[in-house]
């Protein structure tokens, strides 16, 4: 059997098994209530209290409207992948590998004459399906709400274009995929969920954002924070969303630090780099 | 292939872990078509063995394989318990294996059965008691009809009606063809089953025969007093060798059945008054503490 027709085999019974699984759900449902709480639903109730201090400090309802607008929505989707929707996607990633080792399901399948490089092929691929399938809900129902706000506040309906769109999809794809294999590889390592979880939202959520504290004061880590995960992802979708560096609103995560060509590969190398890592790790190592 | 046809062999299998030499310079080989019993006490290297031979785990040096069949889904395993995940039914778990080894939900069905959890099977993997979740791991194990089955404990968790039901499996599954690697601790079922048996003790195999050779045949067991006078005639008829005296005065012989007569006539002759003669056979447990105690005397 050739290592495609096993991979596509693998991909199948691990797209089966994580439709099933609550955590995905889960994980799923947790990202979309963020994502939509901070992306329409404290904007809108600034605009509609006329409070400007609730949300969007110094903006104008005018500019909270046009924030919730249809062809603003390739923002408002990206806005909240750098942080929690990264840190989302990495729990899942971890899950996803570590709890094979804690259940001793990839013991199973291994002892049952499954090949290890296609399983993990396999697993990495249904991860990436969860992603996009992520990525496809977001904008939808960004979308929606983007369309619903509009037909209630009596707004012309403007499309985002499609190359806005296409450019958010790439974005948003890259760094939610990079985080959800980064998540994979800390869940080989750690050959469990709960360590990998855990060191991985330290990481993305604490220690680059030191570092790049400490990166204001010494040149060399600044110089490192550049090809960090967290700072390239940031970076990327910053120059995705525009950032205006005399705006005191700035969403968290968002950087623009490295430039969006450079942020890109940079992520696309993680992206490589974790797959090849994990299957590298599993080929060579004992299953306990 | 054909029987006697090495299925799956180790040579010289050795795993170290640190300084600990879990497997030591283990050579045994699995025939086709028979019952291997692969016996050791807790922590004598037979998972490890055994997970080498399934590729899990790296010899650290000497080689281990499983020779198969031409067309094959070769080998079925269940090492160390069985691991699915707890969310999905029983049925679920086998149905995401078999599309992994592109087999049809058919074959699921099949297995099910065949371990007697089909009307269990959409129960969820974490709500079934430690002996069904066995038998799943076993169920897993039969997918595919494969060639070789390696079942290491499998009667772990089982009641007793599930033990007999999974001794019955494994003599059917040897009736149909199959090979069978069982690895356990409970030695009667071994004995009942098995047509061949390697004994494990602290990483190395001790023996490799089949379990009448290592049981060594039936032995004539005697009582008669005076116990001196009683040994003396025994030691002329089977020998020095031939005798052991048992903890509770009896002497053993190693000499067939037929040849009690012979013994009661020479021991009546000597004087001796004969209270019981009677065929005795050594169990395989016996015969197991009997080697792995000796291992220690030497030690």
């Amino acid at each position: 059997m050739s290592t495609t027709t096993a991979t596509v085999r693998s991909t199948r019974a691990e797209l089966m098994r994580l439709r099933a699984w609550p955590a995905v759900w889960i994980t799923l449902g947790a990202w979309l209530v963020l994502s939509v709480m901070f992306g329409y639903l404290f904007t809108y109730l600034s605009y509609t209290s006329g409070d400007p201090g609730f949300a969007d400090e110094g903006t104008t309802q005018a500019q909270q409207l046009a924030r919730m607008m249809p062809d603003a929505v390739p923002n408002v989707f990206l806005q909240g992948m750098p942080m929690f929707g990264g840190a989302l996607m990495m729990v899942l990633g971890a899950l996803v590998a570590g709890n094979g080792y804690g259940w001793g399901t990839w013991k199973t399948l291994f002892s049952q004459g499954v090949r290890r490089t296609p399983a993990l092929l396999g697993s990495v691929a249904a991860l990436t399906a969860v992603v996009v399938g992520t990525l496809v809900v977001t904008f939808g129902l960004d979308l929606g709400i983007s369309l619903v706000i509009a037909a209630s506040e009596s707004q012309d309906v403007v499309m985002p274009s499609l190359g806005s769109v296409g450019e958010a999809a790439g974005a948003g794809f890259l760094v939610l995929e990079m985080w959800a294999l980064l998540g994979f590889l800390l869940g080989t390592l750690a050959r469990g969920p709960a360590l990998s979880v855990g060191l991985g939202l330290v990481w993305a959520l604490v220690v680059e954002n030191l570092l790049r504290g400490v990166g204001q004061l010494l040149g060399w880590v600044e110089s490192l924070t550049e090809v960090l995960p967290g700072t390239s992802a940031g970076s990327l979708i910053g120059a995705v969303i525009g950032i205006d560096p005399t705006s005191g609103d700035q969403t968290p995560g968002v950087l623009d630090t490295v430039p969006a060509d450079r942020a890109a590969i940079t992520v696309a190398v993680y992206v490589v780099l974790a797959v090849v890592t994990s299957i590298a790790l599993v080929r060579r190592r004992d299953v306990a | 292939m054909t029987a006697n046809t090495p299925v799956a062999s180790t040579d010289k299998l050795t795993k170290v872990y640190g300084d600990r030499v879990a497997v030591d310079k283990v050579t045994m080989t699995v025939r086709r078509g028979e019952v291997y019993g692969f016996l050791g006490p807790n922590g004598a290297g037979k998972t490890t063995t055994l997970r080498m031979l399934l590729g899990l785990v790296r010899p650290t040096s000497g080689t281990a394989s499983i020779t198969t069949g031409p067309g094959h889904v070769s080998v079925g395993a269940l090492i160390e318990g069985p691991g699915f995940h707890p969310y999905l039914s029983g049925r679920a778990n086998l149905r995401v294996l078999a599309r992994h080894r592109g087999q049809s939900d058919a074959e699921v069905e099949r297995v099910l059965a065949r371990v007697d959890l089909a009307a269990r099977g959409d129960d969820r993997f974490k709500g079934y008691s430690l002996g069904m979740k066995q038998r799943l791991g076993v169920a897993a194990a039969l997918m595919g009809d494969p060639e070789l089955i390696i079942l290491d404990e499998p009667t772990n968790g089982l009641d007793p009606a599930g033990m007999a039901d999974m001794r019955a499996l494994v003599v059917d599954l040897a009736r149909g063809g199959q090979t069978v690697l069982l690895s356990s601790h409970l030695l009667a079922e071994v004995q009942e089953i098995c047509h061949r048996v390697g004994v494990i003790d602290d990483g190395r195999l001790l023996r490799e025969s089949t379990v009448a050779e290592l049981r060594g045949g039936v032995s004539l067991r005697i009582r008669a007093t005076p116990e001196p006078e009683a040994l003396a005639v025994a030691m002329r008829l089977a020998g020095d060798d031939g005798v052991r005296r048992e903890a509770d005065g009896a002497l053993l012989l190693t000499l067939p059945a037929d040849r009690a007569p012979d013994v009661a006539r020479a021991l009546v002759g000597a004087g001796v008054d004969v209270h019981e003669i009677t065929a005795a056979e050594r169990s395989l447990e016996e015969v197991f503490f009997e080697m792995t105690s000796q291992k220690e005397a030497v030690r």
